[in-house]
């Protein structure tokens, strides 16, 4: 069954200038405890996407197309209904847990703040629930009291706090915007095999967005490129990893330190992708990559890229693909 | 053999803690606990551990930033703390750092003329203004920025951009060592690339030494000829670069090397979850690691290891 629905989803944002565009036409679905990674450097609108699931956008933000979840139109509700939604069939957890939780109000009552809102449960219920959650995400009550405040746990305790909090009221999809990058490797891990776990155990749908290329190859089942708001390839994870045909793909794969060189002799000049991410306010009248990209040709700075459709569900936005090896 | 450039003798370094009562000696957190180490001219040495290890003090002390509570560091054959505070200013231009966060690191009101010439300013001798703003307009362009960016403001540039001035700011004084304290991770992979390369140029060029401090493991293994790797202020496992990240002897160096997550997804690790509840405080006399070790045994509750010579490396364990 399609859990959440995207087409044609396009997000601008008013300035002094004029409205700039910084999501361009999105289209994907997922189904039903589907894992989807979104990956892609800095402004690449990562983050503008999962904000507009949640439709947290700032005010001066205007939106087209189409968000389905579970059937439902989600642009077309008022925002009393969305915050329904919010919280209730879609978590999220924010990428800084050392910001991102209030630092006044001890980790039981904001976990029990959407439990109150959105179940209604009793005092007594809430409170079992709580424990019942804080032990889900390995913070055992025995050691970790409702009543602690966030500053007396690790970043990796609050980031747990975070995901009960995320979780509370079993939601329909998870999205986890950088849930890890501000942890140690071995944090790492016990964050990412927690998040794993729960959507496995719950059949949640899961988007992770991550700059990580290894979280993302060791957490999803599909992928999307971002670049300048575009989507620039998609299919699943697999699939893309070994036959990626976009020459960006293929740029943030190169970056990427090679392991197993012993002596320094061994060591080659890391690929780099030449220039940098454009501005956000530049129109592009062809591919926004094109001034970027090593396999450019005549047409990629004058015409909109094609759909290049590469079977098995495996799509890219390119004049010049690489060839499947 | 040649004389090292930095050289750390047994570094102990204490934090006091909150007093308990208030007629009571404070009690101490031990950052570091006995750290030797040496780092050549021209060479890389990395530094990897967990968040809260040591390495940020180790920084700090390698800089000169913070006294150590006992042991000796010597740079150029010179024990920094017992100098006095004129002649080791005289010695800071040769060691120098560049931050993790190219977003508070450089001063948002000056331009970057001033940021960058400021260890000059301060460290230097006199120079003419013009042949100050020569100095760093040739530092830019070496860094891969332009002249023309002295007049501007840090906001003009991108975080890669601000990390090059950052670069450049630690090179003006044409330093020996340069301290990274996780200089590249708050980067792109894409940038962070650059930045590497950019690294790793200008050592050639200049036969500079970095110590190289960093969580990103892959990064630590590109970079550097020999590494460290440290759990609450002691070293585990030490040695070259090529034979720790391919024969890993210590538990801690395993564990951390195979929580890296893989770029090939048809490579899935097994999933375990873990609750919480670990304790970083080792049992006072055993290993500090035997809490979290899957081969710990009795002895490792009782006895400290010893950083010993086991083949090509140094490392603490019974076990190995």
């Amino acid at each position: 069954m399609t859990l959440l629905k995207i087409e044609n989803l396009t997000v601008s944002i008013n300035t002094a200038q004029g409205p700039i565009d910084i999501i361009k036409q999105i289209d994907f679905q997922m189904e039903t405890g589907e894992k989807l990674g979104i990956v892609g450097e800095s402004g690449c609108g990562k983050s503008i996407t999962a904000l507009a699931i949640m439709s947290l956008l700032p005010e001066r933000s205007v939106i087209s197309g189409n968000i389905t979840l579970n059937g439902e139109n989600l642009l077309a509700l008022s925002p009393a209904q969305m915050c329904k939604v919010r919280g209730n069939q879609i978590g999220m957890i924010f990428q800084e847990p050392m910001t991102a939780l209030n630092p006044v109000k001890t980790i039981g009552n904001q976990i029990a703040e959407s439990l109150h809102l959105h179940l209604g449960l009793r005092k007594k219920e809430v409170q079992d629930r709580v424990c019942q959650l804080m032990e889900n995400v390995g913070l055992p009550r025995q050691r970790f009291p409702l009543g602690l405040y966030p500053h007396q746990l690790s970043g990796g305790q609050r980031q747990r706090v975070m995901i009960a909090m995320a979780i509370a009221c079993e939601p329909d999809l998870l999205i986890a915007d950088e849930p890890t990058t501000a942890l140690d490797v071995t944090v790492q891990e016990q964050i990412l095999d927690l998040i794993l776990e729960l959507a496995d155990r719950s059949g949640m749908g899961l988007i992770i967005i991550s700059h990580d290329l290894g979280v993302i190859a060791q957490t999803t089942e599909k992928i999307l490129v971002m670049y300048t708001g575009n989507m620039f390839e998609t299919g699943p994870t697999t699939e893309v990893f070994k036959h990626m045909a976009h020459p960006y793909t293929q740029g943030l794969f190169s970056a990427i330190p090679k392991t197993g060189i012993s002596t320094r002799s061994d060591r080659t000049r890391l690929y780099t992708i030449p220039g940098q991410v454009p501005e956000i306010h530049i129109k592009f009248k062809g591919c926004s990559f094109a001034d970027r990209c090593s396999r450019v040709l005549a047409e990629c700075r004058s015409q909109v890229p094609p759909t290049v459709d590469l079977g098995n569900h495996h799509q890219a936005w390119c004049f010049n693909p690489l060839e499947r090896t | 053999m040649k004389s090292p450039l930095l050289r750390m003798v047994n570094v102990i370094k204490d934090y006091p803690l909150p007093k308990q009562k208030l007629f009571e000696k404070a009690p101490v957190f031990r950052a570091l606990n006995g750290i030797n180490l040496n780092i050549s001219r021209g060479t890389s040495f990395g530094v990897v551990g967990e968040s809260g290890c040591g390495k940020s003090t180790l920084a700090r002390i390698a800089m000169a930033l913070d006294r150590p509570t006992a042991g000796e560091v010597f740079f150029e054959n010179k024990e920094l703390f017992s100098l006095l505070p004129k002649e080791l200013h005289g010695l800071r231009r040769n060691f120098q750092m560049v931050f993790q966060d190219p977003y508070g690191s450089l001063n948002p009101r000056k331009k970057v003329l001033s940021i960058v010439a400021e260890p000059l300013d301060t460290l230097s001798e006199k120079l003419t203004v013009k042949e100050r703003q020569e100095r760093v307009e040739k530092n830019l362009e070496e860094v891969g920025l332009n002249k023309g960016d002295i007049d501007k403001f840090p906001h003009e540039f991108s975080g890669g951009q601000r990390q090059r001035i950052a670069i450049a700011r630690s090179l003006i004084t044409r330093p020996s060592l340069i301290v990274a304290d996780e200089s590249v991770s708050a980067l792109d992979v894409s940038v962070q690339a650059q930045v590497l390369n950019l690294m790793m140029d200008l050592q050639e060029k200049y036969n500079l030494a970095y110590m190289f401090i960093s969580h990103d493991l892959s990064v630590v293994e590109y970079v550097t000829d020999e590494v460290a790797v440290i759990y609450l202020g002691k070293i585990m496992e030490q040695g070259k670069t090529g034979d720790i990240f391919q024969h890993p002897l210590h538990p801690y160096t395993k564990t951390l090397l195979a929580a890296v997550p893989s770029i090939d997804p048809t490579q899935q690790r097994q999933r375990s979850v873990r609750s919480d509840g670990v304790d970083a405080e080792a049992p006072s006399g055993g290993c500090p690691f035997q809490p979290r070790c899957p081969d710990a045994t009795e002895i490792c509750r009782e006895k400290h290891p010893l950083l010993e010579t086991k083949g090509n490396q140094l490392v603490a364990c019974h076990h190995v």
